[in-house]
């Protein structure tokens, strides 16, 4: 195929040519950056909590009666054996917080009592003997605290710890050489020791916050019944009767006592709608950056199409003309989707130093990673192949138009 | 003459109708798309008390010193106060006016035993709260310095909260019963809720319920109510509600009403002089590190406005750009097709000025017919705004006249730009090259 007539006629039509490229290079540098920001938001949203979700649920229950701490302890501790009798449960445990629920306790981890920068971030999750088992965690090492070894907290009141549960990810960055278990830390912000008794497998932080985001996996578990405002109870139910105990749950505690507050709208939620509320603002990203990148893709492709069409009409006469002197209609064909290709590859070369230029700029104004080449690369080849696809049907058009229009004036 | 071009662009715009309704589209869904966005960025991002922002102010003192902080920080101080520089900065008062405050949550048990129990959330806060955030009232008004002096059992509700317990009567002067305590009602506030929640973005997201209730600081602190937000502590307190108040624990947040630069000056001054103060008496290790911001500062600090929202926004923005140039090409492509026409109209006598008139007119009809298109997306999108941002925000972005207004002139203004060389192009048609040339 010769370029050079290519490049040559592309002179007569320049500003077409211009807005194609321009039309192209903008095109590939917002769609680059929104698969970008799809593939880190989605990356994120797949992240697993390390808990048997699917057969989960959360009740969140407050204390209506300003109840002494002894009192929230006793009705506490009838409603965990009142839910764990219910035919369709599984297994319950009383928490402060939970994997994804957004709010909850931080504690700054230290390995020698007298460390006075603060370095360690870890989730503190109040945890009894049952907590375990209803999550479905598994502990890769160590033991579980026994019913005898969990206590009752009340928050001001310093923290007792002598045995703590601590996750994976917190064990290897405690302990990077060798195990954790039987070591000392210390998670309640004063110089109280605790022992490691157990390592979790994974087991996710409670906030899904970028703040949290070098700590997303440390998680600190004290055997202790938190005796404050709100108590949440996470209850696993039976297979497949998960509904069934998200009804009889309330139920069930309000025949217990009245004086508490399950909130009818968001009081009992099940896990897979702690989720959707932990990543919402993720997967609400992802779903816009993915219309906006494919209404952006049609609209360039339907400007390609329009605008090639205009030049094939424009140029029958010549089309003709080169018909009759011997040029065959793949030769026509051709040489549409080479101009195209020209177009297309000075599109996309200013269009990937766009992105790139975006990209920079974004990680400075937002916290946001840098764009890697290979969705550039993957930009490239299909705003290039988007190209070739659109100019296809006017240049099948071009390739019909007959050797006897050269004879034809208009 | 306007009225013919109109109607000889409605000819020529109906002659190709896929060219034209690839333009509609184009304008329609880069309009639409700005628009949604803009919507939710308005809602979030607006200044909730444009006459005043600039006179309210947010004092931060470091409490935790640079051993307490996240290498993250900056070396900014924490975004609370804890309650020792409060009580200090409350007594001092070195403003006009000034407020401490922080949320609590109250239960309400109905006397009725068939009734649940419901909770309430509100703030604790000194009297200046309502003149400073200019809270109207639907009944009576906020307590005085007395009431805060003497610790009193006051309250002002929310209408929300005196429709739900009062039928919405003037319950000022009647008690009402929360956590087993009488409280007299002194106010019944208009529904009132900013946009953001600027007083409290500390520990809100700065939307969501309204508050139901205001109590005062200090009854608030003797009844021990722990606060419904965030607490802080750089060292755990030793145990006990008093040992928690002498922590340096932050959960408070104080404002200041600042009218002038000087008062400004003055307030600074004040914290610098505390903070060294401080350091002086051996409480604080570290040389003052305060802050003062104003409501915007303070918005801006705190990120109020999502990180996804102005993401988004440009997005949405560079989308626009996309369907302009799209627009651009495509107008070009249709009204060079006419050249003859041109030709013709230029040969009979048709001035430059003419033919500018003809193409704008014709433009400014897609224009039009883009921000028709817009406007009907731009519903349906901030409609289901709830699929992409978080419900509290999406409850915010609503279509109003300002809206519907700006949609239809950024899309009639973005074609007659868009439309600008094409045209120019189409005046620069040679009569005489174009009649010989068939």
């Amino acid at each position: 195929m010769q370029i050079k007539p290519i490049l040559a006629a592309m002179r007569h039509h320049r500003a077409g040519t211009l807005l194609i490229a321009l039309q192209i290079a903008l095109t590939l540098a917002i769609v680059c950056n929104a698969l970008f920001i799809i593939q880190q938001r989605m990356t994120r949203v797949s992240r697993p909590s390390g808990v048997d979700e699917s057969n989960l649920f959360v009740v969140e229950n407050y204390w209506a009666d300003q109840s002494s701490p002894q009192r929230i302890d006793a009705q506490m501790r009838a409603d965990l054996l009142a839910l764990r009798q219910l035919g369709s449960v599984q297994d319950v445990a009383p928490a402060n917080s939970f994997p994804l629920h957004g709010s909850g306790w931080d504690n700054f981890v230290k390995t020698t009592p007298d460390q006075i920068r603060s370095t360690l971030d870890s989730a503190i999750y109040f945890a009894d003997d049952h907590t375990l088992a209803t999550l479905g965690v598994r502990l890769i090492a160590g033991r579980n605290f026994t019913s005898s070894e969990v206590g009752s907290q009340t928050p001001p009141d310093p923290m007792l710890a002598s045995e703590v549960i601590i996750s994976k990810a917190l064990a290897k960055v405690t302990f990077p050489q060798g195990s954790a278990l039987g070591q000392t830390i210390y998670v309640s912000g004063g110089n109280r020791p605790s022992t490691v008794i157990g390592v979790t497998d994974t087991l996710q932080a409670h906030t899904v916050a970028s703040w949290m985001n070098n700590y997303a996996y440390n998680a600190v578990l004290l055997p202790a019944r938190l005796l404050t405002d709100r108590t949440f109870y996470l209850v696993r139910a039976r297979p497949g009767q998960l509904d069934a105990a998200m009804r009889d749950a309330p139920k069930t505690l309000y025949a217990q006592s009245r004086m508490r507050i399950i909130n009818r709208k968001d009081g009992v939620l099940s896990f897979a709608q702690v989720r959707k509320a932990a990543y919402g603002r993720d997967l609400g990203m992802a779903i816009l950056m993915g219309i906006v990148s494919m209404v952006l893709l049609a609209i360039t492709a339907a400007g390609i199409v329009g605008l090639t069409s205009f030049w094939v009409g424009q140029r029958r006469k010549q089309i003709g003309i080169r018909r009759a002197l011997g040029a065959t209609r793949h030769d026509i064909l051709s040489y549409f989707l080479t101009e195209n290709l020209l177009i297309g590859i000075s599109g996309v070369v200013i269009g990937a130093v766009l992105a790139l230029g975006i990209n920079l700029w974004m990680v400075t104004q937002f916290e946001m990673a840098r764009l890697s080449l290979a969705y550039v690369a993957i930009g490239v080849v299909a705003l290039l192949l988007l190209g070739q696809g659109a100019v296809l049907a006017p240049a099948m058009r071009a390739s019909n138009v007959p050797p006897v229009e050269a004879t034809r004036s208009v | 003459m306007l009225a013919y071009y109109l109607r000889l662009g409605l000819r020529s715009l109906r002659r190709n109708p896929v060219l034209t309704g690839l333009m509609i589209m184009a304008i329609g869904f880069g309009v639409a798309a700005s628009m949604t966005t803009f919507a939710v960025f308005r809602a979030v991002s607006g200044n909730p008390i444009p006459w005043k922002s600039g006179q309210l102010f947010v004092p931060q003192i470091d409490g935790f010193g640079p051993s307490g902080r996240d290498p993250g920080d900056n070396g900014e101080p924490p975004d609370a106060l804890n309650y020792q520089d409060t009580l200090a900065l409350m007594r001092a008062h070195p403003a006009s006016r000034q407020t401490a405050l922080y949320p609590v949550a109250i239960s309400v048990v109905p006397a009725d035993a068939s009734k649940q129990p419901f909770s309430i959330s509100g703030y604790a806060v000194t009297t200046d709260f309502f003149g400073m955030f200019e809270m109207p009232f639907q009944y009576g008004n906020g307590w005085g310095t007395n009431e805060d002096d003497r610790r009193a059992s006051t309250v002002v509700i929310s209408s929300k909260l005196n429709q739900k317990v009062f039928n919405g009567a003037n319950s000022v002067g009647r008690n009402i019963v929360l956590d087993n305590r009488d409280y007299r009602i002194v106010g019944v506030a208009k529904s009132w809720d900013p946009h953001p929640r600027y007083y409290d973005v500390v520990n809100t997201s700065g939307f969501g319920d309204a508050p139901d209730f205001f109590m005062p600081f200090s009854r608030a602190i003797d009844l021990q109510m722990d606060t419904d937000g965030n607490n802080n502590c750089n060292k755990s307190p030793e145990g006990g509600w008093d040992a928690w108040l002498q922590s340096t624990c932050v959960w408070l947040t104080v404002w200041a009403e600042l009218p002038d630069a000087a008062a400004v000056q003055r307030y600074r001054s004040y914290l610098d002089g505390y903070a060294a103060d401080q350091k002086r008496a051996g409480r604080y290790n570290w040389a003052p590190n305060n802050r003062l911001r104003n409501v915007m500062e303070w918005l801006d600090h705190e990120h109020v406005v999502p990180q996804e929202t102005k993401v988004s926004l440009l997005v949405a923005l560079g989308f626009l750009a996309v369907c302009l140039v799209n627009t651009i090409g495509l107008l070009l492509a249709k009204f060079m097709r006419r050249s003859q026409e041109i030709g013709v109209r230029r040969a009979l006598g048709a001035s430059r000025r003419e033919i500018y008139t003809q193409f704008l007119a014709e433009a400014s009809m897609v224009g039009v017919a883009g921000g028709v298109l817009g406007l009907l997306l731009t519903a349906g999108g901030v409609y289901s705004i709830g699929l992409v941002f978080e419900p509290e925000v999406a409850a915010l972005a609503h279509v109003d006249f300002g809206l519907i207004g700006l949609t239809l002139l950024v899309a009639i203004g973005a074609t007659v730009i868009a439309a600008f060389y094409p045209t120019w192009r189409a005046a620069q048609v040679q009569p005489a090259w174009q009649l010989k040339s068939n």
